[in-house]
C-alpha cells in the first residue's frame, strides 16, 4: 500500500501543491484530476521517485520509496508521456529490453501474445517507426501484461487510443484491480471500470 | 528478487545499444571519418618533412582522437532521454551504475574501438615505427574508454540543454588532458627510446579508477538531469 502525507512540490520557484495527504490499498483506483499545469505529471513523477519532493513522505508498505529505491521499483510500472519505445526496434524487441530491465525473461510467444491481445496481430515484428501513434501508445501499454507488479502508474494512458483500445484498457485495469493490484491515473477521458468505485483526487 | 545477474544485465544493455547503432550507421561512421579527416589534413598542412611529422604524430593523432570522442559524446544519452527511455531505465529494478557501465561500453565498442584500429594506418602517414605503432594502439587501446567513461558524466549533466553538444567539450576536454599527456607521452618516449612503462601504467590506474567511480557520478548526474 501506498501512503502520501504531507506533500509538497515545487517546479523552479513556484508551489505546485501542498499538504497532499492520501493512501491507495490493493484493489482500489484513483485518478488524479486537475487542470493542465495543474501538476498532475509532477505528482506522479514524485510518487515514481524521479522527483524529490520539496516536502512530505511516500510510503509504500510502511517503508520510504527513497530508502526502498530498487525494491520499489520491483513492484511498480510507470507509463509516462512518452512511450519509451526505440523506433529503429521492433515491437517484440521493445518490449523483450523493457521487460528484461524490469527483471522478466520472457519468450517471445509470451511478447507476442501480450501483442495481439493489445490488437496488433501482424504488426509485432515491424519496426516501431512506420506505426501509429496509437499503435505505439498499445505496444507501451502491452508492458503492462508482460510485467507482472503491483502499483501500475500511468500519465495520460489514452492518449492516442481509439474508442477500442480504450474499452480494452478498462478490462485490463478491472483485471488488474481484482488481482489485488493498484492503479494510480490522470486522464482527461472518462474512463470507467465497472464494479470499481474510483476515488479522485483533486489538484487545484 | 526482480534482479537480472550483473552480467545478464550488461549484456542485455549492450546488444540494446549496439543494435541501435547498427541501425543508425550513419552516427558511428562520422566520429570514424572524423578522426581519419583530421589527423591526414596535417601531412597536407604541414608538408612533407619526415622529421617533423614524425615527432609531431604521438601527439597529433592522441589530440584528434580526443576531439573525435567529444563528437559523439551528447549521442550516449540523448536519444534514450527524448523518447523516455532512459526514464524507464531509471525506474529498473536494477542498479542505474551497472546500466551507465553497460552503456559506456557499448559506446566505446561503437565509437573508440574504430579508433583504435584505424589508428596505426593513420600513424603510417607520420613514419612512424612499427614499435611506435604498437605502443600508440596500446595507449589508445586503454585512454579510449577513459574519454568514454569521462565523457558520460559530462553528457549526463547536459543532457536536455541547449547547446548541450558544445558545453560536453568544454567541461570534459580538461578532465582529459592527463590521459592526453600519458597517452602522448607514451608513444613519445619510445620514439625516443625511452621504456613506456611507466606512461602505461599510469594511463592503466586511470582507466580502472575512472572504470570503479564515473558510472556512479554519471548515475547521480542523470538522476538531476531528469528530475
Amino acid at each position: 500500500m501506498l501512503e502520501i502525507s504531507n506533500l509538497a512540490c515545487n517546479r523552479g520557484d513556484h508551489l505546485l501543491f501542498s499538504d497532499l495527504n492520501f493512501s491507495i490499498s490493493a484493489g482500489q483506483l484513483l485518478q488524479v484530476q486537475g487542470a493542465n499545469g495543474s501538476g498532475k505529471t509532477s505528482l506522479l513523477r514524485t510518487l515514481c521517485g524521479l522527483v524529490i519532493p520539496a516536502m512530505g513522505e511516500i510510503k509504500w508498505r510502511g517503508q520510504d520509496i527513497h530508502e526502498l529505491d530498487e525494491k520499489f521499483y520491483a513492484e511498480m510500472i510507470y507509463l509516462g508521456h512518452s512511450n519509451a519505445i526505440k523506433d529503429e526496434l521492433n515491437a517484440v524487441e521493445n518490449l523483450r529490453i523493457s521487460a528484461g530491465l524490469a527483471g522478466c525473461k520472457l519468450d517471445d510467444k509470451q511478447i507476442i501474445a501480450a501483442l495481439r491481445r493489445m490488437g496488433l496481430r501482424g504488426r509485432e515484428m515491424l519496426p516501431v517507426r512506420v506505426l501509429s501513434q496509437g499503435q505505439c501508445r498499445r505496444v507501451a501499454l502491452a508492458r503492462l501484461l508482460l510485467i507482472n507488479v503491483s502499483l501500475w502508474i500511468l500519465d495520460e494512458p489514452l492518449t492516442a487510443l481509439d474508442v477500442s483500445a480504450v474499452g480494452l484498457m478498462q478490462e485490463l485495469i478491472g483485471e488488474h484491480l481484482a488481482n489485488k493490484g493498484m492503479v494510480i491515473y490522470t486522464t482527461h477521458q472518462p474512463l470507467e471500470v465497472a464494479g470499481v468505485e474510483t476515488q479522485r483526487l483533486a489538484l487545484s | 528478487m526482480n534482479q537480472l545477474s550483473l552480467l545478464g544485465l550488461i549484456s542485455l544493455v549492450v546488444r540494446r545499444d549496439l543494435v541501435l547503432a547498427m541501425r543508425r550507421r550513419a552516427d558511428v561512421l562520422t566520429t570514424l571519418i572524423f578522426f581519419v579527416m583530421v589527423v591526414s589534413l596535417f601531412p597536407l598542412g604541414v608538408g612533407p618533412e619526415m622529421e617533423m611529422l614524425r615527432k609531431m604524430a604521438p601527439g597529433l593523432v592522441w589530440v584528434s582522437a580526443l576531439l573525435a570522442s567529444m563528437l559523439s559524446l551528447g549521442r550516449m544519452f540523448s536519444a534514450d532521454y527524448l523518447d523516455g527511455t532512459l526514464e524507464q531505465m531509471m525506474l529498473a529494478p536494477q542498479s542505474l551504475a551497472i546500466v551507465v557501465l553497460s552503456k559506456v561500453l557499448a559506446h566505446w565498442m561503437v565509437s573508440g574501438f574504430p579508433l583504435v584500429i584505424i589508428a596505426p594506418v593513420l600513424g603510417m602517414q607520420f613514419d612512424m615505427s612499427a614499435q611506435a605503432l604498437w605502443v600508440l594502439m596500446i595507449t589508445l587501446l586503454l585512454g579510449t574508454p577513459i574519454l568514454s567513461v569521462i565523457g558520460a558524466a559530462g553528457a549526463a549533466l547536459t543532457l536536455g540543454l541547449r547547446g548541450g553538444g558544445a558545453l560536453v567539450s568544454l567541461l570534459v576536454l580538461p578532465l582529459c588532458i592527463p590521459v592526453l599527456i600519458f597517452g602522448a607521452g607514451a608513444v613519445e618516449s619510445v620514439v625516443s627510446g625511452i621504456n613506456a612503462g611507466s606512461n602505461l601504467a599510469l594511463l592503466g590506474a586511470i582507466l580502472v579508477m575512472a572504470l570503479a567511480f564515473m558510472p556512479w557520478i554519471t548515475a547521480h548526474a542523470l538522476r538531476i538531469s531528469l528530475e
